[in-house]
């Protein structure tokens, strides 16, 4: 799982970003990721986690502080190349899905990198088998359900066969089976992933390390299990695991 | 000016009209609506020829009639100024139907009348028959500079966005009794246009968003064949080149 | 406004179109400089937006409406290069998709349309915030009236192009005087409009507004435990380099004095009968495109030549002195502000 001497995944240090109109979202977050690692980032509405994710892959730059995939520091210079290592799946599936049928939408992606004929279909095909959503290749996204949608969303950035995964509130909205289903294409694929979300027990089953970041700066860092099992520190990030939910750690 | 916009503009369809390559289509009404352009106002047999040639690509291609006169409505505001133009007009003058009227000035009249309404109806079945989609990436491969290409894809874009909230808006206003009478009214719809332009941009600024991060680099990947072929330019010439040539015989033929 | 095929005759539209793909090709290459990809679908949205806004006609006399042109306003918002090819686009959108302005007529349609309305709106707005920048009052100021004063420029050179070469024989003084009272009207819809526009954004996004760029912002950093620690500020996107504002400057002050001439060879025709003609021509003549069984019409065209030169002269020295007076007031207004405020 480690690469020894390969730089990290992600280096994230000091990035403090203000939005135009003048809301500062981040105040100087700090954090690493390694290669393979999964991990879970959490916290409040409102504390920056969807600012943070969409600093890596150079959708938001830097007001202050750097962000570096893989060693590659995130500039305008490097950006095809970022976007190329980094998948991103956004919050509301609906701002991703933006062509008029789904194959279309699915294909964008890896044929802004260039992949043509066969292979684009193959990626297409392959990437929507993946998320169970082949049968409705054809049809235009925006009639599809929620979740249907959210699926697809995925595989869109499925087709691209990123180094780094990064999912926004992948879980939100999903059926029970959906969210199985999610779960183990996720523990399936050999890559790096970040995972933002407020489904606590969705976090301790796919991820064995998670941030909580907080009001913009990252509150902690450490092995899931036993962030979750701190209920002070949950109640002191308006954090709350599920009614009749235990840590099975505290359990054991 | 352009209150007769109606947002269904194309007819999906499989005629020949709709399977030629949106290059050639684009090229083909250009080049009629300058050979309309160019025939002589007192040549009326011409005009007659030149609708003739309309009428049987709207047989071709499936446009209904009813259609197209719809969509006509565009050119209301000119039909007005050019039922206008005879009576304020100079020159000589003559009764009609106890009305002094203008001779050049009915000329005039019906050589825009006539010409302007050729025009709209090429424009209305290139329209007709071509994804709009599909008519930018014509314009694309006809050498338009990218630049008015990608801006008008993304006009494209937004234009649903944009009708959409408009349309919601106008329900708000309308539904607190708000009607527009004069020039009073222009704060109350200019306050609106500067909360559309706002919501408008934000919901496409997010899906551009999206686009970026999927490697978008500001030209959309050509993913389907657009070559035309010779037959294509061939099929596609025929209503301009009857047209110059109805043109060409009306200047000779005195 | 939008001209359809036939209105004017070949040379003109020829002449028109070479003007326009000049224009074009000349905003293309400066264009680079005001876009980047944040940037691209922002023009996207504003053509879309001035279409959509086209369709929002307001009225201005009893029977008379108009609709917004945009250049000004697109100008502002993402700067003037890339608002003639905004305003072009919604133009060829509309030629082509819509059926709305004739193909042949384009030329005409994006010389008027796109770039005067641009050059003059921006040149005007230029001209206010660099002499009293800084606030966004002043900013919405000269968005009001570099929109008020695009739209009788742009009716000004559609009389100047229908002199030329138009094909219906009216009087040019008749055309003068509808296009030029009105759109003097009209231009304070437009200009309420864009002022508005601008200030919503401003207030929102003033990022988005190109005109009112080099606003620089804060930046906080922050520990865990809510230590606070002031940044520098960032690096803001800085103000539009000088030299650039010049040919526009320049171009715009050449179309001006260009009116000026004109319209002043027509107002030398002669002194007399001033107060009717305004009245009768220069305010109200639109009117009769959509009234037509009014009875003064009959008479409206056999008017002698002394007459049509005056009327001419009329309403472009209207157009111009009300243009101006609102504009100064405007700028006198915001300037006492500021001066005042800067007393207290
Ligand atoms: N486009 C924007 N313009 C201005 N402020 C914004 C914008 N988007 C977010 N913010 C603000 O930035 C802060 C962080 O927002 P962000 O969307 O990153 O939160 P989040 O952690 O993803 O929340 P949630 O769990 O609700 O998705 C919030 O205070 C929010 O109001
Ligand atoms: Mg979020």
């Amino acid at each position: 799982m480690t690469g020894t001497g390969a730089p990290p995944s992600l280096r994230v240090s000091r990035l403090a970003y203000a939005y135009p109109d003048g809301t500062q979202a981040l105040f100087g977050v700090d954090l690493t990721i390694r290669r393979g690692e999964r991990v879970a980032l959490l916290g409040p509405n409102g504390a920056g986690k969807t600012t943070l994710v969409m600093h890596l892959n150079g959708i938001l730059t830097a007001g202050h502080g750097t962000v570096e995939v893989a060693g590659l520091p995130v500039r305008k210079d490097t950006l095809l190349e970022i976007r190329r290592r980094v998948g991103l799946v956004f919050q509301d599936p609906d701002d991703q899905l933006f062509m008029p049928t789904v194959r279309d939408d699915v294909a964008f992606g890896p044929a802004n990198l260039g992949v043509r004929g066969d292979e684009l279909d193959r990626r297409v095909r392959d990437a929507l088998t993946r998320v169970g959503m082949l049968d409705v290749i054809d049809r235009p996204p925006h009639h599809l359900s929620f979740g249907q949608r959210r699926r697809v969303a995925v595989a869109t950035v499925l087709a691209m066969e990123p180094e780094i995964l990064v999912l926004d509130e992948p879980s939100s909205n999903l059926d029970p089976a959906s969210r199985r289903e999610l779960a183990d294409i996720l523990k399936n694929l050999d890559v790096t992933v970040l995972m933002v979300t407020h489904d606590l027990p969705y976090a301790l089953e796919l991820c064995e390390r998670s941030l909580i970041l907080s009001d913009g700066v990252i509150a902690a860092d450490g092995p899931t299990r036993s962030l979750l099992a701190d209920a002070d520190l949950l109640a002191a990030h308006r954090l709350e695991l599920p009614y009749g939910f235990a840590v099975p750690a505290l359990q054991q | 000016m352009s209150a007769g916009h109606h947002h269904r503009l194309y007819l999906p369809g499989d005629t020949p009209v709709h399977l030629l390559p949106p290059q050639c289509k684009l090229v083909a009404v250009a080049a009629f609506a300058v050979a309309v352009v160019a025939t002589p106002r007192e040549r009326l047999w011409a005009f007659a020829v030149h609708a003739l040639l309309l009428t049987v690509v709207a047989a071709v291609a499936r446009v209904p009639a009813g259609f197209i006169l719809r969509r006509m409505v565009i050119e209301v505001p000119f039909v007005l100024f050019a039922v206008a133009i005879p009576i304020i007009g100079t020159g000589a003058r003559t009764e009609v139907l106890g009305m002094s009227l203008s001779v050049p000035g009915m000329w005039a009249a019906w050589n825009i009348l006539a010409k302007a309404s050729l025009g709209v109806v090429a424009s209305i079945l290139l329209a007709a028959t071509t994804e709009p989609r599909a008519m930018l990436l014509g314009a694309e491969r006809l050498r338009l500079p990218p630049l008015l290409v990608q801006i008008a894809s993304f006009m494209l874009r937004y234009m649903d966005v944009i009708l959409d909230q408009m349309r919601r808006m106008r329900v708000a206003r309308e539904s607190r009794a708000f009607v527009a009478r004069d020039l009073r009214q222009a704060p109350v719809l200019a306050r609106s246009a500067g909360a559309l332009f706002i919501r408008s941009y934000e919901r496409g600024e997010r899906v551009h968003l999206a686009m970026l991060s999927r490697g978008y680099t500001g030209e959309m990947p050509i993913t389907r064949d657009l070559s035309a072929s010779g037959r294509d330019w061939g099929m596609a010439a025929v209503l301009p080149c009857l047209a110059a040539a109805t043109a060409v015989l009306s200047w000779s033929l005195t | 406004m939008h001209v359809p095929d036939g209105f004017f005759d070949l040379p003109v539209s020829v002449g028109a179109g070479a003007v326009a793909v000049a224009g074009l090709a000349v905003c293309l290459r400066g264009a680079r400089r005001e876009l980047d990809d944040r940037t691209a679908p922002m023009a996207g949205l504003v053509a879309a937006f001035i279409f959509a806004v086209q369709m929002l006609n307001f009225p201005v006399a009893a029977g008379t409406s108009g609709h917004l042109l945009g250049g000004a306003l697109a100008a502002i918002l993402v700067g003037p290069y890339t608002a003639v090819l905004c305003v072009s686009v919604v133009l060829l959108v509309q030629g082509f998709f819509f059926a709305d302005g004739g193909l042949t007529a384009l030329g005409v349609n994006i010389t008027l349309m796109a770039m005067v309305t641009a050059i003059v709106g921006w040149g005007v707005f230029r001209l206010i915030t660099r002499s009293a920048p800084g606030s966004r009052a002043v900013i919405v100021a000269a968005s009001f009236v570099a929109a008020l004063v695009s739209v009788p420029a742009s009716a000004l050179v559609f009389t100047l192009l229908f002199w030329i070469g138009g094909t219906a024989p009216i009087d040019v003084a008749s055309v003068a005087a509808a296009m030029g009272g009105v759109h003097v009207l009209i231009g304070i819809g437009e200009g309420l409009i864009t002022s508005l526009t601008v200030s919503s954004v401003l207030a929102v996004r003033p990022d988005l507004v190109y005109g009112a760029r080099g606003l620089a912002k804060r930046l906080v950093l922050r520990t865990a435990e809510g230590f606070e620690a002031p940044l520098v500020a960032a690096p803001a996107t800085g103000e539009a380099p000088v030299g650039r504002i010049r040919p526009l400057l320049i171009g715009g002050g050449l179309v001006a004095i260009l009116l000026a001439g004109v319209v002043s060879f027509y107002a030398s025709g002669s002194p007399d009968g001033l107060e009717r003609v305004a009245a009768d021509k220069g305010l109200n003549a639109h009117e009769e495109e959509h009234g037509l069984s009014d009875a003064p019409l009959a008479d409206y065209g056999v008017k002698g030549i002394e007459d049509e030169r005056l009327s001419v002269g009329l309403a472009g020295v209207a157009g111009v002195g009300i243009t101006v007076l609102a504009g100064g007031a405007v700028f006198y207004t915001v300037r006492r502000r500021r001066r005042h405020r800067a007393a207290v």
